[in-house]
């Protein structure tokens, strides 16, 4: 069996009074794509400032590749890269000069830094626009420059913190096509995300929770986790229906909720599910809408995790 | 004729040198709207609102909002709208409670009046906890929190809300969603910008921007049914791919 690029035990980080990570034990496999998920303040940012050594921590045991973080972290700073969620690039800089300027902060060799440059340039797509200052690039262009510049010392492993937060559809699409090239190659990576498209599309990926993992799994498998009946519907003004539904209380049913243009009504197992749904839009006029059985996704999964911790946690 | 309309332009057009950012942009937002402007990085959503907001003055063309001309009332403007810029601008050495209360006193609101907006946004957006923690010492997703609440204290007539919900979680998106809702239904009007695809679903109107100009506009179930596509978000990645043709 391969040794995990990341292996975390027991891993406890507080802050003054506050407990950030509390417990946390997981493993990522060379070459995986490892998403984080999970809501504000969960702890995910913590992490991973804590595996690229930026942060100390209390308790527990962390390895990356390997080595020790409480004994050979100058090792792992030099194998892993980081690109947290503000990434510092120099506004007065142009493109070509920022990526010069990490490539002799991580100290490459300058033949090899120039080969990687211009590599870089072509792979993020950023060729054209070298010379042009990162302040008056677009919020897309920014996050593969950023990205290119966490590249430049040819990391093992990437820690990425919500990269494309902020960035517009079409730019993170080829931002994700950068990063499943990486992975084709080799390359092992952690990425937290707020879009759960993107956590979809991760082979495994853990939900934090309050400085907790409540579940660790591929997409496929964290689905099964769930339990109950789903349907959706699908319309236009759907807002003031699940205000209205919301309020009413109604038997067997888990939770009402809006994604979009579509509204998801989670029954508890065995309910009569289409006589209660049925009944219930009659009530508010709206039987223009038919529901539809649907399979549970991630974000059903997560409101049902948290749904199931906390009602653990008032027993 | 024009006074159900929150906001209105005509032809609003803004240059950087020889940068056309906003090209000749004319739009009509009713009282009470929510109204989505989409667009991907660069496109010119924010200099639009900055110009609407009275911080940017147009280099052609006019825009209302309230009535109040953008060129020559802007110092109306800024008195009845809220502002939630995507770049954060609160003051980070601040506690959160002390940039609320500064906003809040900026806008004119004091004593009790002060005191219990305060307790009510704090409790809206669940900031309640994080009251007396350092601004720049809070997850994103709160400090997005914060943003929001300081641009809503004061009741706006209109607030324009620039990628309010970037960063923030799935589930915290969806209050984000519910409170945009109650403004609305209060008369509040929301001027929004999201890269979130599925919450352009949310809005009564849309515009897509591209390259400074708008290039398709109408509700959500007009635009999806122009196009023959399922989604805002397949409407958007087809049209800006194609490049607005």
């Amino acid at each position: 069996m391969l040794e995990p690029s990341v292996k975390i035990a027991q891993l406890v980080k507080k802050f003054e009074d506050k407990t950030a990570l509390n417990g946390i034990s997981l493993e990522v496999l060379p070459g995986e794509m490892f998403g984080l998920s999970g809501p504000d303040g969960a702890g995910k940012t913590t992490l991973m400032r804590i595996l690229c050594g930026l942060l100390d921590f209390q308790e527990g045991e962390v390895l990356v590749l390997g080595k020790n973080l409480k004994t050979e972290l100058e090792k792992v700073r030099s194998l892993v890269g980081y690109m947290p969620e503000r990434f510092s690039l120099y506004p007065d800089l142009t493109v070509k000069e920022n990526l010069r300027f990490f490539g002799r902060l991580f100290q490459v060799p300058e033949a090899e830094r120039k080969e990687r440059e211009k590599r870089l340039l072509r792979f993020s797509g950023l060729e054209e626009f070298q010379g042009r200052r990162a302040g008056q690039l677009s919020g897309g262009m920014k996050q593969k420059l950023a990205l290119a510049c966490t590249l430049i010392h040819q990391p093992e492993v990437l820690f990425l913190d919500e990269p494309t937060t902020g960035v517009d559809p079409v730019s993170r699409e080829e931002f994700w096509q950068i990063l499943n090239e990486l992975k084709a190659q080799g390359t092992t990576i952690m990425i937290s995300t707020p879009y759960l498209d993107e956590a979809e599309v991760c082979d495994r990926v853990a939900f934090f929770y309050q400085g907790k993992i409540l579940a660790c799994d591929s997409p496929a498998k964290l689905k099964e986790l769930f339990s109950g009946e789903l349907y959706e519907l699908k319309g236009e003004g759907l807002f003031a229906l699940a205000q209205q539904l919301s309020s009413l209380g109604l038997e067997g049913v888990v939770e009402v909720q809006l994604y979009g243009d579509r509204l998801h009504f989670h029954l508890e197992e065995g309910t009569n599910s289409e006589k209660v749904i049925s009944q219930a839009l009659k009530r508010f006029n709206r039987t223009d809408l038919t529901p539809r059985r649907i399979s549970p996704g991630l974000e059903n999964v997560f409101a049902w995790l948290i749904r199931q911790s906390e009602l653990k946690a008032n027993v | 004729m024009f006074e159900d309309l929150a906001v209105r332009t005509e032809n609003l057009t803004r240059r950087f040198g020889r940068f056309i950012a906003v090209d000749r942009v004319s739009l009509e937002v009713a009282r009470g709207e929510i109204f989505g402007f989409l667009g991907a990085n660069g496109a010119g959503k924010t200099t639009t609102i900055r110009m609407l907001c009275g911080l940017l003055s147009p280099s052609e063309g006019e825009g209302w909002v309230a009535g109040y001309s953008i060129r020559t009332q802007p110092e109306e403007i800024k008195k009845i709208i809220g502002y939630m810029s995507q770049k954060f601008s609160l003051y980070p050495d601040l506690k959160v409670l002390e940039n609320l209360k500064f906003f809040g006193g900026v806008y004119g609101l004091e004593g009790e009046e002060l005191e219990k907006r305060v307790g009510e946004v704090l409790e809206k957006l669940e900031l309640s906890e994080w009251s007396e923690e350092i601004t720049a010492q809070l997850p994103l997703g709160f400090k997005q929190r914060l943003g929001l609440a300081c641009a809503i204290l004061h009741h706006p007539q209109i607030v324009f809300l620039d990628e309010p919900t970037s960063g923030v979680d799935p589930l915290v998106r969806k209050k984000f969603w519910e409170l945009i809702y109650q403004l609305a239904e209060q008369g509040t009007t929301v001027f929004v910008t999201t890269h979130y695809l599925e919450e352009a679903e949310y809005c009564h109107r849309l515009a897509i921007m591209h390259q400074g100009r708008i290039i398709a506009y109408g509700s959500p179930g007009e635009l999806k049914h122009h196009w023959q596509e399922p989604s805002i978000h397949r409407v958007f990645i087809r049209l800006v791919k194609e490049g607005g043709r």
